[in-house]
């Protein structure tokens, strides 16, 4: 019976740290996916400058208020433009952008369809 | 006939990509942010420099006047360079100089502030640099030019002999 005890303390006390483990998995996910705009090639996850521990502490309090990862880089794309985001939205100027590499892959396909049919006539 | 098309088709395929290329060549790669954008301010609430009263941007940009709201900060270099021109349009009828002290120990910034002169009606302390991220600011020092509570320009880096003419200029 002790035993039991003890062991839904622990269950207990484990998982405390379940919410914040999953808000920083959170926020890791977005700064890895926010350009540190005064670094060269970085995000601002891996950066350690000024603007970029700002940018965290803002991600984390956003999250803490509830706000979606959407509202968030809405929020950002407001302040610093498009560039701040890694992974471009699929609008109208960058549809060449996303479009491009299916259209590759289905023109590349075409290409070794052919190939196999001249081999084989 | 057959090679005669592929070919064209490839001369054709690698023109485009020549020209693509060469496109790309021209422009710089480095990130230029716009500078000239006219946007509305940020509404926001921070502390006033050195006490624990609270103020609202809506109080601090209430006038019919010009603002410059100037992030700045005792540990940055450039914004000492820049201090001389400050001083110089603090003298100026119609504009307010705002101060938003970035991430900064408040006692070093008196210190700052006490050796050189203040240019500043207010400053807000700013610990984490949210209410610089608020404004779009990208680090220090940066300045912001407000008319009826719309950004109309904007100075990333520090002020020099140009850009103050030119603040000089606009707000006439």
């Amino acid at each position: 019976m002790k035993l039991y005890k003890y062991l839904i303390i622990i269950f207990i006390i484990f998982n405390f740290n379940l919410p914040n483990a999953q808000s920083e998995k959170l926020q890791s996910k977005i700064t890895k996916n926010l350009r540190c705009l005064i670094c060269q090639g970085q995000s601002v996850y891996d950066s350690d400058s000024e603007f970029a521990n700002s940018v965290k502490v803002l991600v984390e309090k956003k999250i803490n208020n509830g706000e979606s990862e959407k509202q968030i880089y809405g929020y950002l794309e407001d302040k610093y433009g498009e560039w701040i985001l890694y992974d471009p939205e699929f609008k109208k100027n960058t549809y060449f952008l996303w479009l491009l590499p299916i259209l590759m892959f289905f023109i590349g396909g075409a290409i070794i369809f052919r190939l196999f049919n001249i081999k084989k006539n | 006939m057959r090679i005669k098309t592929s070919i064209i088709f490839l001369s054709i395929i690698f023109v485009i990509i020549f020209f693509i290329f060469y496109k790309g060549l021209q422009n710089p790669n480095i990130y230029t942010p716009s500078v000239n954008i006219k946007k509305n301010i940020p509404s926001f609430e921070a502390k006033i420099f050195g006490t624990n009263n609270t103020i609202s941007s809506k109080e601090i940009f209430k006038e019919n006047k010009f603002y410059l709201m100037n992030v700045w900060a005792s540990w940055c270099v450039p914004c000492q360079e820049e201090h001389v021109f400050l001083i110089n349009l603090s003298k100026e009828e119609n504009l307010k100089i705002i101060g938003l002290n970035y991430k900064d120990n408040i006692k070093k910034a008196q210190i700052f502030l006490n050796e050189r002169k203040n240019p500043y009606e207010i400053i807000i302390s700013d610990p984490n640099g949210i209410i610089a991220i608020e404004w779009g600011a990208y680090g220090v020092p940066e300045t912001f030019l407000i008319s009826n509570k719309k950004v109309i320009k904007k100075i990333i880096g520090p002020l020099n002999r140009n850009s103050a003419l030119e603040i000089e200029r606009l707000i006439q």
